[in-house]
């Protein structure tokens, strides 16, 4: 049903009411965007405490390891290269939803999602590895032993958001292919994902850069 | 129902009023150097707060009590002279005020209790606090408090500190369950937590202390009156935590030379 | 190219059937606002019997209490309550009283289901997350009671949970085992549930309010709704992430909260690296901003209420929504206040003493407003208006207190005293609650159809106004005299003489608590047997006065309202009436304000 006839709809044309007269949506922002914009607002900051609790703490320690080698350097470096690269390919999927190109927009969702999922086993790779090396939530061989619990909990935290959002990316692309959702529903999955890969933007250097080895 | 509202009301502003500056229950007698200056902050913001107290509530009463609407009432509305200006510029003034002296002014005891550092003269006495005790430890002559372990701590055989009286400095460290010090001589207590968080509470000197587990947290105070006062540990610690208490004794130069010469022969 | 929708949404959803649809799974907002609402009736019904076995206990400490040897043989051992049961028992009062009843009537209750109507809109702007967030919060609830059944008990760390009591485990004392587990799982959920709330409010208030609803002629209860759940929003953020490094510490070894050298009981514990602190800084930063977000929904229905029965327009209304932001604002900046003695560097003591003075001046600003809107009215002394002055009163009460409390100095002595609880009760467990009952007197007719009998609502009120000054103001005078809270029993001679207080406070809150019975049965019965209700009872202003008692599944019938005045259009006498709609396209506004 077309917007402008519909009887119940509130705005009349020609009618001056101003953005926030009421009867309208401020700025034409749909309200999925605004709950999606609010609910990254919120899990920033919830990011943010742990990131606060791992500074203090950091802090305060004397004998906070340095333990990442080139190899683990090297190894961010592509995560965060594919994290990068799978949030261009979501922009394209945006553009090509907004520009009606079904097919398109679900071939870069399906990419972004990949991009996700190499991303997490990378993760799981790296993770392996440093379990191998003996680092646990509750100590490791090289010093204090908040190393591990910070290093798990921010990354972990991290992790599960993007497995979440390769989920919920699959979900749109398909649901979207089959025209049940919207251009709006696309450009919302959009923000979770440009949201996951600047949380990640924070953790590189804060948890990998600041923790490499020096000498 | 509004002027039996408005008559409570004053009743209740008086009688409140009335209890607390009657002083039947206030603060205990001051026996430390900072207390007085404590004691009148006290008194300068209970003044503002009074009088705020007064004004509004016996303001809301009259209201009440005049402007209930009756049955065939004609009389119009009143708005508030001036709207909402002056209001806010009394609320301004009001609160402006008090923050101005309550802040400022009186960082005063605030600022010597906790920015200024303890006399170098101060004798200094170790606290440990542990569910659901207080313990004290003096440095003895040579002035120096011995290593303390953790890992060597056994209360059973009455070693609450954790020291290895084989270590240098630990051979005149006395232990004790009262926390004695001489009358009018500053003294600097350096809290220390075993387990949970944990307060250091005295009411009558007016200090008052959480002590956390991981940290050495100094206080210092200089008593100015003889005699036994109460130690409570006023931060949640466990089931026992009603029951954590200890005593503080000041006592005269002498006797006070007296008590620490008797406690340390019973190490 | 797509177009992008310009419109406010429009939901057309049809009338739902079925008991489960309509009543149990329902994402009608006034049914979700109503299971809030109930939500926090049986959680302050629960708090109040907590609170009251309390307070026997302080004063008949070998009371034998029918009913607690056969929930806790441990806890209360022929009935009788042992000191740990006693910190158990004191915990759930405080999370149920804090979460489970401020938290939830005053925004998710009563916003839920005034909002969308007060702003002209058919739902929230999310209506399945919505019903996703109320059985989140039930959940929630239900994990937290349950830790009254399980293992040793509930936590005895109190609601503020500080590690290394509440971090080490069991060994720490009972309930600290699989009972601080359930706590923080609870209150990790209803975080959760709070911030889909919280984005639920935001949106529906930006985006649905209808023609002519500008932003400057929201009723106040919207504006404090919007501003609560912006704090909700951020502020449960961080709790909920202190919660889950809580549980990391309990559970996984990890020490966030620990450091190094705890002998527990014996034990020297194994974590190393963390602080308590942390956790104080986590806990108050949330701690602070849920205290605003207990009192502001009362703001806004008593600045609403006072207006509607003074027949008078709100003193300064655009003063009021800047005094609210403020107060917003400055809540984030104060948290320290409650850490003065804590440890933390002395500095930054001083450093909060300042905003915490300063937030003094807007809710000072508020209160003289009230004055202001009372003064030279035609009060209508309605239960609801009754509460209404009651909350000016108590709220000036407990604020006052706060001034001593928010400097340092005073502090030292104050810190942990009954002078504190004296001061928090008087704010959250008695302003607060009067809000919410202004709110339930006033909204009442219009959620069930029918009038509460004001005979029982004046006695309620007389009786609770008294009653809670006797409780709360003698814990003022005993804080002077350094009574330390938390306690299960006072030992030591320096309290004995406090307590024939004591039992003064124990006996007034035994008869406030069972004059609360007084409102239940109203509220039961009326709900059934209470004279019909019209659509406008309190000749009131705004929207949801414009439609039938109880309204339509969708509110407005399909039709869609068209605002044209200001919210509070009283006191000028044209057509026989004292008041104009806001939905009234002709009529005169009122003087301006």
């Amino acid at each position: 049903m077309s917007l402008t006839s519909d009887p119940l709809a509130t705005v009349v044309q020609g009618d001056n009411i101003g953005v926030w007269g009421g009867g309208t949506l401020p700025y034409a922002v749909p309200s999925k965007k605004l709950g999606m914009w609010l609910f990254i607002v919120s899990d920033a900051i919830t990011f943010s405490a742990v990131i606060f609790s791992y500074g203090y703490l950091r802090l305060a320690a004397t004998a906070w390891p340095r333990p990442f080698e080139a190899a683990s350097i090297t190894n961010a470096t592509v995560m965060t290269f594919v994290l990068l690269s799978s949030s261009v390919a979501m922009v394209l999927a945006v553009r090509a939803s907004s520009m009606g190109n079904v097919n398109a927009a679900v071939a870069w969702l399906v990419a972004t999602a990949l991009g996700g999922v190499i991303f997490d086993v990378l993760h799981i790779r790296e993770w392996l590895g440093l379990i191998e090396q003996g680092v646990r939530p509750f100590h490791n061989p090289w010093g204090t032993p908040m190393f591990g619990a910070a290093f798990f909990s921010m990354t972990g935290l991290h992790m599960l958001h993007v497995t979440i959002g390769v989920i919920y990316l699959l979900v749109i692309a398909v649901g979207f292919g089959r025209r049940k959702f919207s251009t709006v529903d696309v450009e919302v999955s959009g923000l979770y994902w440009h949201f996951v890969d600047l949380v990640w933007m924070f953790i590189f250097p804060l948890v990998y850069l600041l923790s490499a080895k020096t000498n | 129902m509004g002027k039996a509202f408005a008559v409570a009301l004053t009743i209740i502003t008086f009688v409140s009023v009335a209890v607390f500056v009657s002083r039947h229950w206030w603060f205990p007698e001051v026996a430390s150097a900072h207390g007085g200056a404590m004691d009148h902050q006290f008194a300068e913001t209970f003044v503002g707060a009074a009088i705020g107290f007064i004004l509004a509530q016996l303001c809301l009463a009259a209201f009440a009590w005049k402007y209930g609407e009756r049955k065939g009432d004609q009389r119009p509305i009143r708005i508030f002279p001036g709207g909402a200006k002056w209001l806010v510029v009394l609320a301004l003034i009001y609160v402006g005020s008090e923050i101005i002296l309550l802040e400022f002014v009186g960082q005063k005891v605030w600022a010597a209790m906790y920015f200024t550092p303890a006399a170098a003269d101060s004798l200094q006495v170790q606290v440990l606090a542990g569910q659901f005790a207080f313990y004290f430890r003096y440095p003895g002559p040579d002035g120096k408090f011995g290593p303390s372990h953790t890992s060597r701590i056994d209360e059973t055989k009455g070693n609450f500190f954790g020291i290895d009286t084989s270590e240098p400095g630990s051979q005149d460290d006395i232990v004790t369950v009262d926390l004695g010090v001489p009358v009018n001589k500053p003294v600097e207590l350096l809290l220390n937590s075993k387990d949970m968080n944990h307060g250091f509470y005295v009411p009558q000197m007016r200090i008052q202390q959480d002590i956390v587990p991981g940290m050495e947290i100094p206080l210092h105070f200089t008593p100015t009156k003889i005699g036994r006062y109460e130690i409570s540990c006023n931060q949640l610690c466990g089931l026992g935590h009603h029951t954590m208490r200890a005593f503080l004794e000041v006592m005269s130069q002498e006797d006070y030379q007296k008590w620490i010469v008797e406690q340390a022969s019973l190490q | 190219m797509a177009h992008m929708p310009t419109e406010a949404q429009v939901h057309q959803h049809t009338a739902p059937t079925g008991f489960i649809r309509k009543y149990i799974f329902s994402v009608d907002h006034k049914v979700i606002g109503k299971q809030y609402y109930f939500l926090a009736v049986f959680s302050v019904f629960v708090g109040m019997i907590l609170s009251w076995l309390v307070r026997i206990h302080l004063v008949w400490p070998n009371a034998h209490i029918w009913g607690l040897n056969a929930l806790s043989p441990a806890g209360a051992p022929g009935g009788v309550i042992s000191p740990e049961y006693y910190l158990s028992l004191l915990t759930i009062h405080g999370t149920l009283m804090v979460f489970f009843v401020l938290t939830t009537a005053p925004q998710a209750g009563f916003g839920n289901y005034a909002l969308p109507i007060q702003i002209g809109a058919e739902d929230m702007a999310f209506p399945v997350l919505n019903m996703l967030s109320f059985w989140v919060t039930f959940l929630a609830l239900c994990a937290l009671i349950s830790s009254l059944f399980v293992g040793d008990g509930p936590p005895i760390s109190g609601w503020t949970a500080y590690p290394p009591l509440s971090a080490v485990g069991r060994s720490a004392g009972p309930g600290q085992g699989i009972g601080q587990d359930l706590w923080g799982i609870s209150i990790a959920l209803f975080c959760a549930g709070s911030l889909l709330g919280a984005l639920n409010f935001i949106t529906t208030t930006v985006d649905l309010r209808c023609k002519g609803m500008t932003l400057m002629r929201m009723p106040l209860t919207c504006w404090a709704w919007l501003i609560t759940a912006i704090l909700s929003l951020l502020s449960f953020a961080v709790l909920f992430a202190a919660c889950v490094l809580l549980i990391l510490d309990r559970n996984a070894g990890t020490s966030f909260f620990l450091p190094s050298g705890l002998l527990v009981n014996g034990t020297l514990q194994n974590h190393a690296g963390g602080s308590p602190l942390l956790w104080q800084h986590l806990f108050w930063f949330f701690g602070h901003p849920e205290v605003y977000i207990a009192i502001v929904p009362g703001f806004g229905v008593i600045s609403h209420v006072l207006s509607v029965f003074s027949r008078k327009p709100i003193l300064g209304y655009k003063v009021i929504v800047a005094c609210l932001l403020g107060i917003g604002f400055l809540s984030f900046t104060v948290w320290g206040h409650h850490m003065f003695l804590s440890g933390m560097s002395p500095y930054s003591g001083f450093l909060f003493s300042i905003p915490t003075l300063i937030i003094t001046i807007p809710a000072t600003i508020i209160s003289l407003l009230w004055l202001g809107t009372v003064f030279g009215g035609r009060l209508r002394f309605t239960t609801c208006m009754m509460f209404a002055l009651g909350f000016v009163s108590v709220f000036v009460t407990g604020g006052l207190g706060g001034m001593f409390l928010a400097q340092p100095s005073l502090d030292i002595f104050l810190h942990g005293t009954y002078f504190v609880v004296g001061h928090f009760h008087m704010v959250m467990g008695v302003a607060a609650i009067f809000g919410m009952f202004a709110g339930t007197y006033f909204w009442f007719p219009k959620m069930f159809g029918r009038m509460l009998n004001e005979g029982l609502g004046k006695v309620h009120f007389a009786i609770t106004f008294i009653g809670v000054y006797c409780i709360f103001m003698p814990m003022h005078f005993i804080g002077l005299e350094g009574m330390p809270r938390r306690y299960s029993s006072f030992v030591n001679d320096l309290m004995q003489p406090l307590m024939p207080v004591h039992k003064f406070m124990t006996i007034a809150a035994l008869i406030t608590g069972a004059s609360q019975f007084i409102f239940f049965f109203n509220l039961f019965w009326s709900m059934y047997k209470g004279p019909k209700a019209s659509e406008n009872p309190w000749e009131s202003t705004t929207l949801e006065w414009t439609v039938p008692s109880p309204p339509p599944f969708d509110n407005f019938g399909g039709k869609h309202p068209v605002v044209y005045h200001d919210p509070y259009e009283y006191g000028n006498v044209q057509n026989g009436k004292d008041y104009v709609m806001q939905t009234d396209p002709a009529g005169q506004p009122a003087r301006s304000q």
